[in-house]
């Protein structure tokens, strides 16, 4: 956390703390503030696992209920003491997030939260008609938690307890969030071709997120138990899951402080709704649901960034991070210089009965600068996805330093120390361009996601970020260094992609149109950065319709056209074959 | 199990599997046109089974109320967008013309109710209440965000299903109904009997995905409700309305809804929160036609009804917790077989 995120932490804590030691403050509203605290544990799982990892979960409610019911199970049946079953119930939640994780973070698009709509709701149904959980009437006598020989049977100490583990989860997951693990969550939502590029292993990320957001609600769960002294699968419901979404989605999903305003707003409108509106209307009603799901419905079409960016603005902007420069990342050497780096051979790409690429076959050597032209539909851009492992090749091999790379993941291939930029720019718009350059080191750091959390990553950090501080000079845009990615012109966003692929510290560089958007002096800038980092021993291979920017810098260009190659040799070469002139500009009549 | 048991579970299979063949066709129609997954779906059913209960008990239902206020909330939103644009005659016409029917429908009903005429028209009845309730429904909710992701859309889906099982309870009670069956009586087949009403949800649910093939396949609104399927914005730029498409799919929707109600509310104790259950099961058998396909989506909504029958056989308890659990799966393998456009967004 920055300092002025870390002060406003503390006066937070201050009068979050303070709220219940005031004695004009009525019991009614301490124990409505607990159940606030409980529910903001499941809002900021939900927030992280949504607003930042861009997963829309409906069934948060169940892993409340694995952690409420293993310590009710552990309590009144085995004679636990409640504080010995907090571990119980987390490693049981957690393992039940491993494994329903593992299915669901591989469900694409919107099936993600349709399966967990299914499981939300299968597991309402197994809980209820479990004879030996009680089935529908639940587990009840639950003992209370014990603090110091006293049992925690009232709001007012409980409170404590709750937002206590509410404050120590904010810092927990400010600190992940600003961590090299974090980053690699918030990159999920730029796309994962992105991340993948630079060695993000997504379905891991991905899957440590759904189990970070499940091991809040199981602490949620497990605390419940505690402070209802019983459970029933009601806490399952999917009711009870759409609620938490709607607290993140109320709060403004990707911020932290917003599910604890969203929290708060949902809990005390429900006790509202359920106390005023039935004398308002008559019984039996069931308004809050009513007004939730149109609440729902209106954040979507009014305000579907949430309520905390409205607070956040009068609270103050978030301070630009320091770069502590004179910390450097150890940089690997080039291997030898001379020879073949990369080869291509015979590789082939159908969709269906389209060939995209025919058969095409070209090297790049080391040191080298290999252009590759053709005109548009050529298969240029399916190549580097061929190269980079997105798509599978359907014949031929790809080399590099000898090795077949084909049939690798894009993340394995990023290990090699192959990067690559994009032809659609791949950056987290609302990130700053430093923290999306510093994605880019993501495999030169080793920091883990407890390193992370317990704030034990810092000198990394700092060289992680001051390697991207560097590498953003050099493409020429330390003034925009702070800002966010999505406000830069689409010019300097493509040289903000070539500084993250230069954070990986790449042998071989893949630059899709790097120069498109560029005005005349910034190309000659850029190609100025390409020939000294091909002095440097680095090899370059791009894509590139400006052929005066392809001729002057490359030492070697690929022709391709309609998926085969048509034409290979120096620029000099290539500028007078009588294939490429008529492949560019038609025959000659 | 012997063989009469067996012949029973898959009969009763079947003739729920029809119901979810419906309700899936319905989805998948809603989902092609405007790529809203419509969780409530199911809440079609409950509202048109319990306003039919309610005709048949002689007393008004409680849906007129959500027609009125639906009316109501889309007139508002109509007038307002036409007031902004500073055409107040515009505001009038678009006010009179989403609340006068609603009004003449709630009107109608009420006065009609009471006279309990008999069920072709209490049919009718509960037609024209609840299948207006889709197009307005469209316009509240969806057509605001006709632009939003799919994500988006499914979460206000899920927003309009917690608000509508609410109001469910409001409008009906917490009381179960079952309606007196379409047609009465039952054959001997072999060695099972078959109601009647059985044999009618096979004959209308055939029916009527024969009409809907027909509809695609040969009018001209058909037609277009394909092609704004297929692309959206090309089937606008050659003049077919979203707005317009959005509506007769969320009408056919709420249709096939009351058809699917007067059909199962004779076999089954509607609840006001069943048809959500009811529904997510012909969301199984959508869902692994790809929300895409037709006849796949139908054939597995037999198989749902059969995993459903047979499971409750073998353990009764975990019926539910077993369909539900079994849509994970496909979801999988459904991710994994499917390259996903919008997941990049």
């Amino acid at each position: 956390m920055s300092r002025p995120a870390l002060l406003r932490f503390v006066v937070f804590a201050i009068i979050v703390m303070a709220v219940p030691l005031m004695p004009f403050v009525p019991s009614f509203w301490v124990t409505l503030l607990d159940f606030v605290g409980l529910a903001s544990l499941v809002a900021l799982g939900l927030v992280l696992l949504t607003g930042v990892g861009g997963m829309t979960s409906f069934g948060q409610a169940a892993f409340v209920g694995f952690g409420a019911y293993a310590t009710a199970v552990l309590t009144t049946g085995w004679g636990w003491s409640p504080w010995a079953t907090l571990p119980v119930s987390l490693i049981v939640t957690v393992g039940a997030a491993v494994l329903i994780g593992l299915v669901t973070v591989r469900l694409s698009g919107h099936y993600l939260p349709l399966g967990t709509i299914a499981w939300g709701i299968s597991f309402y149904y197994l809980f209820g008609n479990m004879k030996s959980l009680g089935a529908y009437d639940g587990i009840s006598s639950i003992p209370p938690l014990q603090v110091l020989g006293h049992n925690l049977l009232d709001s007012r100490s409980f409170y404590f307890v709750v937002w206590g583990f509410v404050l120590a989860s904010i810092l927990a997951t400010a600190n992940l969030l600003d961590s090299r693990i974090g980053r690699s969550i918030r990159a999920l939502r730029s796309g994962s071709a992105a991340a993948e590029s630079v060695g993000i292993d997504v379905w891991r990320a991905k899957l440590l997120v759904f189990v970070y957001a499940a091991f809040l609600a199981g602490l949620s769960g497990w605390l419940y138990a505690h402070f209802q002294r019983a459970v029933t699968p009601g806490v399952f419901n999917l009711t009870v899951g759409i609620e938490y979404l709607l607290m993140a989605v109320l709060g403004g999903a990707g911020h932290i402080y917003g599910a604890i305003l969203g929290a708060g707003i949902v809990v005390v409108l429900k006790n509202f709704l359920q106390d005023v509106l039935p004398v308002l209307f008559g019984a039996g009603g069931n308004y809050d649901g009513i007004v939730f799901g149109i609440l729902l419905i209106a954040m979507l079409q009014g305000a579907r960034e949430g309520l905390w960016p409205v607070v956040a603005r009068r609270i103050g902007r978030e301070e630009p991070r320091s770069v502590v420069t004179d910390s450097r990342l150890p940089a690997r050497e080039m291997t030898a210089t001379g020879g073949e780096l990369l080869a291509v051979k015979s590789v082939r790409k159908e969709f269906g009965g389209l060939v995209a690429v025919n058969d095409v076959t070209f090297e790049v050597g080391r040191g080298e600068i290999v252009g590759l032209i053709g005109p548009n539909g050529a298969g240029k851009s399916t190549t580097f996805n061929l190269v980079t492992g997105v798509l599978p090749l359907t014949g031929g091999e790809i080399l590099f330093k000898g090795e077949r790379i084909d049939g690798l993941s894009p993340a394995r291939i990023a290990e090699r120390r192959i990067a690559r930029t994009f032809q659609h720019v791949k950056l987290a718009p609302t990130m700053s361009v430093i923290e999306n350059v510093a994605i880019g080191a993501h495999l030169r750091g080793r920091a883990g996601m407890l390193a992370g959390i317990l704030r034990l990553d810092r000198s990394e950090e700092n060289q992680i970020f001051a390697e991207a501080a560097r590498q953003i000079e050099r493409v020429g845009l330390a003034s925009v260094m702070h800002q966010p990615a999505g406000s830069l012109a689409l010019g300097q966003q493509r040289l903000a992609e070539i500084a993250r692929a230069l954070c990986l510290d790449p042998e071989l560089l893949l630059l899709d149109e790097p120069a498109a958007g560029l005005r005349h002096m910034e190309k000659q800038a850029l190609a100025g950065l390409i020939r000294r980092l091909r002095d440097e021993g680095m090899s370059v291979l791009l894509v590139e319709h400006d052929m005066d920017f392809v001729m002057q810098l490359t030492d070697h260009i690929v022709v391709l056209n309609f998926g085969a190659r048509i034409a290979t040799g120096a620029p000099a070469v290539i500028q007078r074959d009588p294939a490429v002139i008529e492949a560019y500009l038609g025959t000659a009549a | 199990m012997d063989s009469t048991i067996a012949l029973f579970l898959i009969q009763d299979g079947v003739i729920n599997g029809a119901i979810y063949a419906l309700l899936a066709v319905a989805l998948v129609l809603v989902f092609a046109v405007t790529r809203v997954i419509l969780v409530p779906q199911g809440d079609f059913v409950t509202f048109g089974g319990l306003s039919l209960a309610a005709l048949e008990a002689g007393r008004t239902p409680g849906a007129i109320w959500l027609l009125v206020m639906l009316a109501a909330a889309a007139a508002v939103m109509d007038a307002f967008v036409a007031a902004r644009e500073g055409d107040v005659g515009k505001a009038v016409r678009l006010l009179l013309r989403n609340l006068l029917p609603a009004l003449l429908i709630a009107a109608a009903v009420h006065l009609l109710a009471p006279l309990r005429l008999g069920m072709a028209v209490n049919v009718l009845l509960v037609i024209a209440i609840t299948v207006p309730i889709g197009p307005y429904l469209y316009r509240v909710a969806f057509q605001p965000l006709a632009d939003a992701s799919v994500l988006v859309l499914l979460i206000a889906a899920v927003g309009v299903h917690l608000a509508l099982t609410a109001l469910g309870l409001v409008l009906f009670g917490a009381e179960g109904y079952r309606t007196a069956p379409v047609i009465s009586g039952s054959f001997e087949i072999g060695p099972f009997f078959v109601s009647a009403q059985s044999l009618l949800v096979l004959a209308a649910t055939l029916i009527l995905l024969a009409a809907l093939a027909l509809f695609f396949g040969r009018t001209l609104i058909g037609k277009a409700l394909r092609a704004s399927a297929i692309n959206r914005r090309g089937a606008r730029l050659v003049g077919i309305p979203t707005m317009l498409s959005g509506r007769i799919a969320f009408a056919m929707a709420a249709a096939i809804g009351v058809v699917s109600a007067v059909l199962i509310a004779p076999l089954t104790t509607l609840y006001y929160d069943s048809g959500f259950i009811i529904g997510l099961k012909g969301f199984v058998a959508a869902i692994i036609g790809g929300l895409a396909a037709y006849p796949p989506a139908v054939a597995a909504a037999m198989a749902v009804g059969l995993l459903e029958s047979f499971s409750s056989f073998w353990a009764s308890a975990f019926k539910e917790a077993i369909v539900f659990a079994a849509i994970v799966p496909v979801l999988l393998w459904r991710s994994l077989t499917t390259q996903h456009a919008d997941e990049e967004e």
